[in-house]
């Protein structure tokens, strides 16, 4: 127990390392990120000039840059560049092997290395977050309470989980297609368009609402950020977060499953 | 044989190899058209919910609907070609650099600039031209037929808003072309290129957004300094709001962008010869 616990605080220290390599890289393209919400900023001011800043499914103008900045920081949470690719790249290549020899577990190890790189990032990121936030204060609501700060946060871990469990179950489909990126790409699309952080999905107009509601893409941007904005509130908070934890157990087995099946149908391409 | 060599032809050589390349694998050309278009499509529902809660991008700027509609088709024409043209060059100037592959295409008894900035056409983002034209189309007839202040389409108005767009396309060109030269200086230019992509993020809106406090700064630098403002704005309104709702015409706006143009595209020559001439074959 306590070498396998060792051997995984090893893991989490290499790649901490290995992420911090490349810092000021790092802090210049966290600050690089928030330009393309300064050009949707200005979008929606004049979408609510032309609405005489009539407020907009419960969004006042103030509401939409607070929302903005807020997914951004979901974003931060679920996203995972290159996982599912390097799941795939993995399986063609034949490197993959190395985890059915070695004690490690694929998907754990995965994890780690998501767990570490995360950590890294909010290390150096938190900086030109904060100065973000800082120089927008004006058009939050104020600090959120503590209930929805804490279920905001929940939601965060969880949309972490679930955006790492979500790709990992996408990548691991390359044990029968070797290929994944058309896969990857009607994912992109969707999430691009119904996770949220285009615009409020409160927006939608309603069969698209209620079919948003039934995927699990709002809970990648959309959830966390309204939570912290305290747009969701009572029952429908609790709900919202057990149906997010429900979505990472689904996709926990989802990727238990196809690792299991799909080492039985694996057949070792590759050098 | 004439030392000089025929550019047109060569051009055309590169063009249609381009095309037996993707027709080679036909499907993965296929599904390429496919996948743009539908992330432009994806983009337009983005846009058609916008609508769905307003009538106008800004109060009294005139970008209604259907003018909207006009601009996001210009849009799309401009970054098709630009894609079509010099996306996938561009993209490889810092691998020639690094690899020093480069030395092959200075030894070559023709203009370097031509060659590394048009040897591939990607033939693929010609779906988002036609999808473009369709919705221009679309937008056109929706705005001359319509019965309240219908747009009156003058032959001259179609024609600049060719040369326009051709205007906007060199520009784009030459700030892509100067971004990537500048990765002989410096090896790698990643960030660069992604400053290449937010740069133009904020050609894709209509200028009048940008307004206040800090949007007022904003538009003179995108427009005069970095002019990728004028890109997408001056076709659309010569072509969809030729006369704002304020009155003001696009005429002066659209005489600056002959001088912006011409003055990009100097620019981006001179930075590219520059950068040339600190080349140092790398791996060779």
């Amino acid at each position: 127990m306590l070498a396998r616990a060792q051997t995984w605080w090893m893991i989490l220290r290499i790649s901490l390392q290995e992420r911090l390599v490349y810092r000021g890289d790092f802090a210049l393209g966290t600050l690089m990120r928030f330009l393309p919400i300064v050009t949707q900023i200005f979008l929606w001011m004049a979408v609510f000039q032309a609405r005489g800043n009539q407020a907009l499914a419960g969004y006042n103008y103030q509401d939409f840059v607070a929302y903005y900045l807020l997914t951004m920081v979901a974003r931060a949470f679920s996203s995972m560049p290159g996982l599912s690719s390097g799941i795939a790249a993995q399986i063609r290549s034949g490197e993959i092997k190395k985890f059915l020899i070695q004690p490690v577990d694929l998907i754990g190890f995965l994890l780690l290395g998501r767990v570490a790189h995360k950590l890294a990032y909010y290390t150096i990121a938190t900086l030109p977050f904060a100065l973000v936030f800082f120089l927008c204060r004006s058009y939050f609501p104020g600090w959120p309470s503590v209930t929805s700060f804490s279920a905001g946060v929940l939601s965060l871990v969880l949309c972490f989980l679930l955006g790492y469990f979500l790709e990992a179950s996408l990548g691991l489909v390359g044990f029968w297609w070797l290929e994944v990126s058309s896969l990857l790409f009607v994912y992109m699309l969707f999430s691009f368009f119904l996770s949220g952080h285009m615009f409020p999905l409160d927006m939608l107009p309603q069969p698209w609402h209620t079919l948003v509601e039934l995927t699990p893409l709002q809970f990648l941007a959309y959830f966390p950020a309204a939570v912290l904005l305290g747009k969701i509130q009572g029952w429908e908070l609790v709900q919202g977060l057990c149906l997010e934890a429900g979505w990472v157990l689904f996709f926990m087995l989802t990727t238990r499953l196809l690792w299991h099946y799909g080492t039985r149908h694996y057949s070792a391409y590759g050098g | 044989m004439s030392p000089r060599p025929n550019y047109l032809r060569v051009f055309l050589t590169f063009a249609s190899n381009s095309l037996i390349r993707e027709m080679t694998f036909h499907v993965n050309f296929l599904i390429e058209c496919f996948s743009s278009v539908t992330w432009t499509m994806m983009n337009l529902g983005f846009y058609l919910l916008i609508f769905h809660h307003t009538n106008s991008i800004g109060a009294g700027t005139g970008w209604g609907k259907w003018e909207f509609f006009a601009f996001l088709a210009t849009t799309m024409l401009v970054n098709s070609l630009v894609q079509a043209f010099f996306m996938p060059n561009c993209e490889d100037i810092s691998e020639l650099i690094r690899t020093g592959g480069l030395d092959f295409a200075l030894l070559k008894p023709i203009d370097t600039q031509f060659l590394i900035s048009l040897e591939k056409v990607d033939w693929s983002s010609f779906a988002n031209l036609i999808a473009g034209l369709v919705l221009l189309i679309v937008s056109l007839f929706k705005m001359t037929t319509r019965a309240e202040n219908p747009l009156i389409l003058q032959p001259h108005m179609l024609l600049l808003y060719a040369f326009y767009i051709l205007c906007g396309v060199a520009i784009l060109y030459s700030l892509m072309i100067a971004l990537s030269a500048t990765s002989i200086w410096l090896g790698q230019n990643r960030s660069l290129y992604d400053f290449w992509f937010y740069i133009t993020n904020f050609s894709r809106y209509p200028m009048e957004i940008y307004d206040g406090r800090f949007g007022r700064p904003l538009r003179l630098f995108c427009t005069y300094l970095i002019p990728v403002l004028i890109v997408v704005n001056v076709p659309a309104q010569i072509i969809a709001r030729p006369i704002a709702p304020s009155g003001e015409t696009v005429w002066p706006l659209a005489a600056f962008a002959l001088v912006a143009t011409a003055v990009s595209l100097i620019v981006s020559r001179w930075v590219f010869l520059a950068a040339l001439r600190g080349y140092r074959s790398a791996s060779s």
